[in-house]
C-alpha cells in the first residue's frame, strides 16, 4: 500500500495531463546529435549547437525529474505506478545491456574469427596466403598493417584489478546503504552512500589516468587496430556509463540529504542502484574478456 | 466512469479534451492522441517513401538512364527501405499499439505515459535529420539500407546524420516498446489474464521484447560505423584485424529479428479481423500464443541467411538454413489456424475481411518465396536479386502494410464513431490487389532470369517485366489518396458507428463508445462473462 | 487422393520446363524462370529450386483452395451458421508434422549439393577474382602445376558505356553481338576465358568495397570482400558465353560492371593462356611449380 496523501486516490492510476518536456527533449536531442553531425563533418557551427542541444537536454531532465520527484513526494503515486516505473528501468537496462552485446559481440568476433582467419587459422589460409602473408594471430593486435603503429597493453593485475576491487565494494557499499534506507537509518545510508559515490570517483580517476598512459606511453590509441577500437570503444562506453551512475549517485545523495525517500517508497533511489549494479556486471565482463584473457 | 479525478491539482476534468492545439497534440499525454500522431506520422511517411518508389519504379520503367544519375539512384533505394521501414510500418504498429492495447486490456492509458509523448516526438526530428541530408552537398546515404561497409563510409556528409538519426529512431523505439511491456505487464483489468488477451496485445508484447533486445544493437552498430569513419577504428577494416563481414553478422542479428517485428503485430491484427467476420472463436488461440513466440525465439538464430554468399564456413551455412527453414513450421500452424477459424464459420466480407483475407494469401506467398531463399545452394542464384525483392515485398507491403490497411478500417468507427463508405472500401482494396502483384510478381521472374537488384539500369531482356511492375507501382501510388479520400468522406458524411460496429466482435475494446471517449476505463472494468475475445472470467 | 493427379502434373511440367528452357539462350524477354545453367551447380541450384517452386505451389494449392472453399460454403449471405469449434487435435498434428516433412524433403538435397560445392580441392587450376569500383581484375595463378602470371582488368564494353550515360539519346536495343543477341550492360572488353571440363578454382576479393562475382549459368556468386579471400570453383560443361553482373551493391556504378566467360575447350584455353604469359612477361619467368610456390589446399570453403 502506498502512503496516499489526501491528494491522491490510490484506486486509480495516476495519468499526468499534458507535459512540455518530451518536446523541449526532442529538440535537444536533434541539437545535440546534428550538431555533432556538423562538428564532425567539420563545419564550424557544430560544437556551438551542439552545446546548445546539451544545455537543453540538461534543462529537461530538470524540468522532467523535477516533476515526477514533486509528484512522487506529494504521493500522487500508487503502487502500480511505481511498478510501471520499475519495470520501465528494468527494460532499460536489459536494452543497455544489448548495446554492451553488440561491441562484447565485435570483441568476441575479432579474437575467434577475424583475426584468426586472416592469420591463415582454420578457413583463412587462403585470405592469409594471398593477402596478408607473414602475418600470424595473436591477440592483442593491430592487424596485419599495423594499424596505429606498436603498441603496448594495460596489464590486468594493475590499475584493472585496483578498479575492479574499486566497482565490488561500490556495489557493497550501496547495498549497505539501501539497508540502511529500509531499516530507517539516515546516517549511515548518507555515508555509505556518499562512500558510493567516492568509489565512482576514484573508478573514473583511475580510468582516466590510464587512458592518460594508454595514449602518452604505450601508443594504444582508439586507432590502434581492431585491439584499441575494442578495448577503448567497450571501456570507454563504460566509463560513461560509470559518470553517468555517478551523477545519478549524487543526485539521490542529495534527495536524501532533502529526506525524500523512506523505508518503503524509494522507486528512485532502487533505480539508480540497479544501473549501478548493472554498470558493475558490464566491468566484470571487460575485466575478464578486455584485459584478462 | 465520470469523476474519477486523481488529485486536486489538475483542474481538467476527466473526460474532456484539452482545448488549445499545442496541448492537445504536442503536450499530449493521451495514448489515443499519441496513437493519432504516430499515425498521420506513418502516413505522412509512407507517402514519401512510395514518391520514392515511384522515382525509382520510373528510372525502371525502360532500359537506359532516362531521368536520375546512378548515384542519386541509390540514395533513393536506401531512403526509400529507410524511410518505409523505420517511418511507415514501425510506427504504424506502433500507433495502433497506442490506441487499441489499453483499449483491450481494460486500462485507462499507457503506463508511462509522458515517456510515451516522447517516444512519437523524437520520430519527427529523427526524420527531419535523416531526409535534410538529400539537401546537403553530396547528398542522402546511398549505401543501401543495410549500410554495409567500407561502402556505407564513402557517404560523404550524409554518414554522421544518418547513424544520429537511426540512434534516435531507436531511442524512440526503445522508449515504445518499454512502454508497451509495461502497460502489458502491469495495467491489465483485473480478470485480463495473459492467456486471454487479445493476440493483437499479445504479439506486441513480444514484439517490444524483440525490439528492445535489438535496436541497441543496430545502435552498436552504426556506431561502430562512425567510428571507422571518422576516429580510426578498425572494427570492419581487415588491415586493423576486423573484417567488413563482422558488420553483417552484427547487422544481420538486429535486422532478422527486424522483420519480425514488422510481421508479428501484422498477425496479431490478422487474428482479430477473421474471427469477427467468421463469427467463430479463433482455432488455437494458445498455439497461436506459442507461435508468435517461437518466431520471435528463432528470429535470433537465423540472421546469417542474408549472408549466405559471404563464404561462412560450411556448418554456418548449414546451421542458419536449417534454423531458418524451421520458422516456417510455427508460421504454417498460424496460416492453418486461420482458415481453420474460417471453416464453418459464418463469413462477410466487409471491408478489413478482404485486407485479412488479401494478407493471408499474399504473405504466405511472400514465405514460400522465404523458405525457397532459405535453401542455401538455390540462394547462391537467388541473393541480390529481384526475386530477393518480390519476397520482402510480398512480406512487407501485402503483409505488413496489408495489415495495418486491415487495422484502420477495422477499429476507424471505434476511434472516429463513424462508418466508412463500404464500396469504396472495397475499391480500395481491389485495386490495391490488382497493381501491387502487379508490380511485385513480375519481380520474381526478373530475379530468376536474371536481373541483380539495386541497379538504375539493365539488359534489354528484361524490359517488359520492369515495364509491368512499374506501371503496377503508379497504380500503387494511387492508394493513399483514394485512402485518405475514403477516410475524409467516413469523417464528414459516414453512418454513425454503433458501439459494437462488427456483429461477431469481441473484446474490451468493443464495450465502450464509439467513438472511445478520450479517456476510458479511469476505473478498471468489471469483467463480465462474454466480454473477452478470448476464455471466460470465469474460466 | 486427388493431390497425386497434381504432383504428376507439376512433375510433368517440371520436365518440359527444363527440356523447353535447357537449349534456350540464357536472357531473353518475358522469361519466367531461372536458366539451368553450364555446370553441376548450376543444375543443383535450378534442380533445388524447381523442387522447392512446386512443394511451395502444391502447399499453396492446398491452402489458398481449403481458404476460398470456406469462403463460398460458410458465407454469411448463404445463411451459413457458425460453428463454436476452435480445436482440432488431429489437424493440428498433421499440419505440423507434413510441413516438417516438406522441409526435410528439401533439406536434405540442399545439404548433398552444398557439401559437394563447399569442396574446392583437386582443381586443376586457380584464378583470382578482384573487385573494384567499378571494374574487374583476374589474374591466372596457375594452371596444372605450371604457375601463370598474366593479368587483366575487365570493364563494360565502349558502346554500352556510351549508351548508358544520362539522356544519351542512344538506344539500348542498338547494342548487340555478332549473334544479334542484345549485350547492353552484359558485354566487356576482355572477358574471362576459362577451359571447359576443367575444376577451376576462384579466390575472390575486394579492394576497395565488397563487390560479388557472379554468372547466373556457372550456378553461384561469392562476395568479393576487402582484406578477405573466398573461393569457390566451376567446372563448365559447354564452350560458350556467358555473362553475369556485380552482384553486391558497390556504389554508383554498381550496375555497370559486369563479367563475361568465355569458355574454350581446354587445348585452346592452353595455347591463349600461353599466348598471354609470354605477352604479358616477356623475359619468360621461371615457372616454379605451384607446389613449391604454395598455393595452400584447403579442406572447404573459406
Ligand atoms: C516482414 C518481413 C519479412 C518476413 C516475415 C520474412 C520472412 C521470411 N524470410 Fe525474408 N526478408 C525480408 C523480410 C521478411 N522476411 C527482407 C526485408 C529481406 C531482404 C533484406 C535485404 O537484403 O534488404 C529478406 C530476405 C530474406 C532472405 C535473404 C535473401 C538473400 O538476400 O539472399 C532469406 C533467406 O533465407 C529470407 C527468408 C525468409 C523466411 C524463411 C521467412 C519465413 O518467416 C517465412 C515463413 C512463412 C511461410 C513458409 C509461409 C506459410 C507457411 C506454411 C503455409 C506452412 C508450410 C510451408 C512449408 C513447409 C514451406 N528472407
Ligand atoms: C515496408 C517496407 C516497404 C514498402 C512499403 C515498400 C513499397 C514499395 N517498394 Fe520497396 N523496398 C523496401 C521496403 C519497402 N518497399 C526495402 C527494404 C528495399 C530494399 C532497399 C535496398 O536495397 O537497400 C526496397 C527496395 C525497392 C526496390 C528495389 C530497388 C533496387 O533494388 O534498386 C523497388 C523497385 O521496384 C521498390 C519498389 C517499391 C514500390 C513500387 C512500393 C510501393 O508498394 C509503394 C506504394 C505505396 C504504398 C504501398 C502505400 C500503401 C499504404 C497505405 C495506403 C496506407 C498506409 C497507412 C498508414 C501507414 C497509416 N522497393
Ligand atoms: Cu561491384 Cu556491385
Ligand atoms: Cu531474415
Amino acid at each position: 500500500m502506498s502512503d496516499a496523501t489526501a491528494h491522491a486516490n490510490p484506486g486509480v492510476y495516476y495519468v499526468p495531463h499534458g507535459t512540455k518536456w518530451p518536446i523541449v527533449g526532442s529538440f535537444g536531442l536533434l541539437f545535440t546529435l546534428g550538431g555533432a553531425a556538423f562538428w564532425l563533418n567539420e563545419h564550424a557551427a557544430g560544437p556551438m549547437v551542439m552545446a546548445l542541444g546539451v544545455a537543453i537536454i540538461l534543462f529537461m531532465v530538470f524540468g522532467w525529474f523535477g516533476t515526477v520527484i514533486r509528484e512522487s513526494v506529494a504521493g500522487v503515486y500508487n503502487k502500480q505506478v511505481d511498478t510501471s516505473f520499475r519495470m520501465g528501468m528494468m527494460w532499460f537496462i536489459f536494452s543497455e545491456v544489448m548495446f554492451f552485446a553488440a561491441f562484447f559481440g565485435a570483441l568476441f568476433y575479432a579474437r575467434a574469427l577475424s583475426v584468426p582467419w586472416i592469420g591463415g587459422e582454420g578457413d583463412g589460409a587462403l585470405t592469409n596466403f594471398f593477402l596478408w602473408k607473414g602475418y600470424a594471430p595473436a591477440w592483442p593486435t593491430n592487424g596485419p598493417e599495423s594499424i596505429g603503429g606498436a603498441f603496448e597493453t594495460i596489464p590486468a593485475w594493475g590499475v584493472p584489478l585496483l578498479n575492479t576491487l574499486i566497482l565490488l565494494s561500490s556495489g557493497v557499499t550501496i547495498t549497505i546503504a539501501h539497508h540502511a534506507l529500509r531499516a530507517g537509518k539516515r546516517k549511515p545510508l548518507m555515508i555509505f552512500l556518499g562512500l558510493t559515490i567516492l568509489l565512482g570517483c576514484t573508478f573514473l580517476w583511475y580510468q582516466a589516468h590510464e587512458y592518460m598512459e594508454a595514449y602518452k606511453e604505450l601508443n594504444l590509441t582508439l586507432g590502434s587496430g581492431v585491439y584499441g577500437s575494442t578495448f577503448f570503444m567497450l571501456t570507454g562506453f563504460h566509463g560513461l556509463h560509470v559518470t553517468l551512475g555517478t551523477i545519478m549517485l549524487i543526485v539521490i545523495w542529495l534527495r536524501c540529504a532533502r529526506g525524500h525517500f523512506d523505508r518503503d517508497h524509494h522507486f528512485g533511489f532502487e533505480a539508480v542502484a540497479w544501473y549501478w549494479h548493472f554498470v558493475d556486471v558490464v566491468w566484470l565482463g571487460l575485466f575478464l574478456f578486455v584485459y584478462v584473457l | 466512469m465520470a469523476n474519477t479525478s486523481a488529485h486536486a491539482d489538475h483542474h481538467d476534468d476527466h473526460d474532456h479534451k484539452p482545448e488549445g492545439f499545442l496541448d492537445r497534440w504536442l503536450f499530449t499525454t493521451n495514448h489515443k492522441d499519441i496513437g493519432t500522431l504516430y499515425l498521420i506520422f506513418a502516413f505522412t511517411m509512407v507517402i514519401i517513401g512510395a514518391a520514392m518508389s515511384v522515382v525509382i519504379r520510373t528510372e525502371l520503367a525502360s532500359p537506359g538512364l532516362q531521368h536520375v544519375q546512378p548515384y542519386f539512384f541509390n540514395q533513393m533505394t536506401t531512403l526509400h527501405a529507410l524511410v518505409m521501414i523505420f517511418g511507415a510500418v514501425m510506427p504504424a504498429f506502433v500507433g495502433l499499439a497506442n490506441w487499441m492495447i489499453p483499449l483491450q486490456i481494460g486500462a485507462p492509458d499507457m503506463a508511462l505515459p509522458r515517456m510515451n509523448n516522447w517516444s512519437f516526438w523524437i520520430m519527427p526530428f529523427a526524420f527531419t535529420m535523416l531526409l535534410g541530408t538529400l539537401f546537403m552537398p553530396g547528398g542522402g546515404p546511398a549505401g543501401g539500407w543495410t549500410m554495409y561497409p567500407p561502402l556505407a563510409l564513402q557517404g560523404g556528409a550524409s554518414v554522421a546524420f544518418m547513424v544520429f538519426a537511426i540512434h534516435m529512431m531507436g531511442i524512440s523505439s526503445i522508449m515504445g516498446a518499454i512502454n508497451i511491456i509495461a502497460t502489458i505487464l502491469n495495467m491489465r483489468a483485473p480478470g485480463v489474464d495473459l492467456l486471454k488477451m487479445p493476440l493483437f496485445t499479445w504479439s506486441w508484447l513480444i514484439t517490444a521484447f524483440l525490439l528492445i533486445a535489438v535496436m541497441p544493437v543496430l545502435a552498436g552498430a552504426v556506431t561502430m560505423l562512425l567510428t571507422d569513419k571518422f576516429f580510426g577504428t578498425s572494427f570492419f577494416n581487415a588491415a586493423g584485424g576486423g573484417d567488413p563481414v563482422m558488420y553483417q553478422h552484427i547487422f544481420w542479428f538486429f535486422g532478422h529479428p527486424e522483420v519480425y517485428i514488422m510481421i508479428l503485430p501484422a498477425f496479431g491484427i490478422v487474428s482479430e479481423i477473421i474471427p469477427t467476420f467468421s463469427r467463430k472463436p479463433l482455432f488455437g488461440y494458445q498455439a497461436m500464443v506459442y507461435a508468435v513466440a517461437s518466431i520471435a525465439f528463432l528470429s535470433f538464430i537465423v540472421w546469417a541467411h542474408h549472408m549466405f554468399t559471404v563464404g561462412m564456413p560450411l556448418g554456418g551455412e548449414l546451421f542458419f538454413m536449417y534454423a531458418t527453414m524451421l520458422i516456417a513450421i510455427p508460421t504454417g500452424v498460424k496460416i492453418f489456424n486461420w482458415v481453420s477459424t474460417m471453416w464453418q464459420g459464418s463469413i462477410s466480407f466487409e471491408t478489413p475481411m478482404l485486407w485479412a483475407i488479401g494478407f493471408v494469401v499474399l504473405f504466405a506467398i511472400g514465405g514460400f518465396s522465404g523458405i525457397m531463399l532459405a535453401l542455401v545452394p538455390a540462394d547462391f542464384q537467388y541473393h541480390d536479386t529481384y526475386f530477393v525483392v518480390a519476397h520482402f515485398h510480398y512480406v512487407l507491403v501485402t503483409g505488413a502494410l496489408f495489415s495495418i490497411i486491415a487495422a484502420i478500417y477495422y477499429w476507424w468507427p471505434k476511434w472516429t464513431g463513424r462508418m466508412i463508405n463500404e464500396t469504396w472500401g472495397k475499391v480500395h482494396f481491389w485495386w490495391t490487389m490488382v497493381f501491387v502483384n502487379l508490380t511485385f510478381f513480375p519481380q520474381h521472374f526478373l530475379g530468376l532470369a536474371g536481373m541483380p537488384r539495386r541497379i538504375p539500369d539493365y539488359n534489354v531482356a528484361f524490359a517488359d517485366w520492369n515495364l509491368i511492375s512499374s506501371i503496377g507501382a503508379f497504380g500503387m501510388f494511387v492508394t493513399p489518396w483514394m485512402m485518405i479520400a475514403i477516410f475524409a468522406m467516413s469523417k464528414k458524411q459516414g453512418a454513425i458507428a454503433p458501439q459494437r460496429p462488427w456483429e461477431g466482435a469481441h473484446g474490451l475494446e468493443w464495450e465502450v463508445p464509439s467513438p472511445a471517449p478520450h479517456h476510458t476505463f479511469t476505473n478498471p472494468p468489471v469483467i463480465k462473462p462474454g466480454m473477452l475475445a478470448h476464455g471466460d472470467v470465469t474460466h | 487422393m486427388r493431390n497425386i493427379g497434381k504432383w504428376g502434373l507439376g512433375a510433368g511440367l517440371t520436365a518440359g520446363w527444363a527440356v523447353a528452357f535447357a537449349a534456350a539462350p540464357e536472357r531473353v524477354p518475358w522469361q519466367l524462370n531461372m536458366h539451368p545453367g553450364v555446370t553441376q551447380s548450376s543444375h543443383d541450384a535450378y534442380d533445388l529450386h524447381m523442387l522447392a517452386l512446386w512443394i511451395c505451389v502444391g502447399i499453396g494449392l492446398i491452402v489458398f483452395g481449403a481458404m476460398f472453399y470456406a469462403m463460398f460454403a460458410f458465407r454469411k449471405s448463404k445463411g451459413a451458421v457458425p460453428a463454436t469449434w476452435s480445436h482440432n487435435t488431429i489437424a493440428e498434428t498433421i499440419w505440423t508434422v507434413v510441413p516438417i516433412l516438406l522441409l526435410v524433403a528439401m533439406a536434405w538435397p540442399a545439404t548433398k549439393v552444398l557439401i559437394n560445392e563447399a569442396y574446392t580441392n583437386e582443381s586443376q587450376m586457380t584464378v583470382k577474382i578482384t573487385g573494384y569500383q567499378w571494374k574487374w581484375g583476374y589474374d591466372y595463378v596457375n594452371w596444372g602445376d605450371k604457375a601463370y602470371h598474366v593479368h587483366f582488368i575487365s570493364r563494360l564494353d565502349e558502346k554500352s558505356d556510351r549508351t548508358r550515360q544520362l539522356r544519351s539519346g542512344l538506344n539500348p536495343g542498338d547494342v548487340k553481338d555478332a549473334q544479334g543477341e542484345n549485350t547492353y550492360l552484359i558485354d566487356v572488353d576482355k572477358p574471362l576465358v576459362l577451359p571447359t571440363n576443367t575444376k577451376v578454382r576462384f579466390v575472390v576479393t575486394g579492394d576497395d568495397v565488397i563487390h560479388s562475382w557472379w554468372v547466373p549459368a556457372l550456378g553461384w556468386k561469392s562476395d568479393a570482400i576487402p582484406g578477405i579471400i573466398n573461393d569457390t570453383w566451376t567446372n563448365i560443361s559447354e564452350p560458350g558465353i556467358y555473362r553475369g553482373q556485380c552482384a553486391e551493391l558497390c556504389g554508383q556504378d554498381h550496375g555497370f560492371m559486369p563479367i563475361v566467360v568465355k569458355a574454350v575447350p581446354p587445348e585452346d584455353f592452353k595455347k591463349w593462356l600461353d599466348e598471354q604469359e609470354a605477352a604479358q612477361n616477356p623475359p619468360a619467368p621461371a615457372a616454379a611449380p605451384v607446389a613449391q610456390q604454395g598455393v595452400p589446399s584447403m579442406p572447404s570453403n573459406g
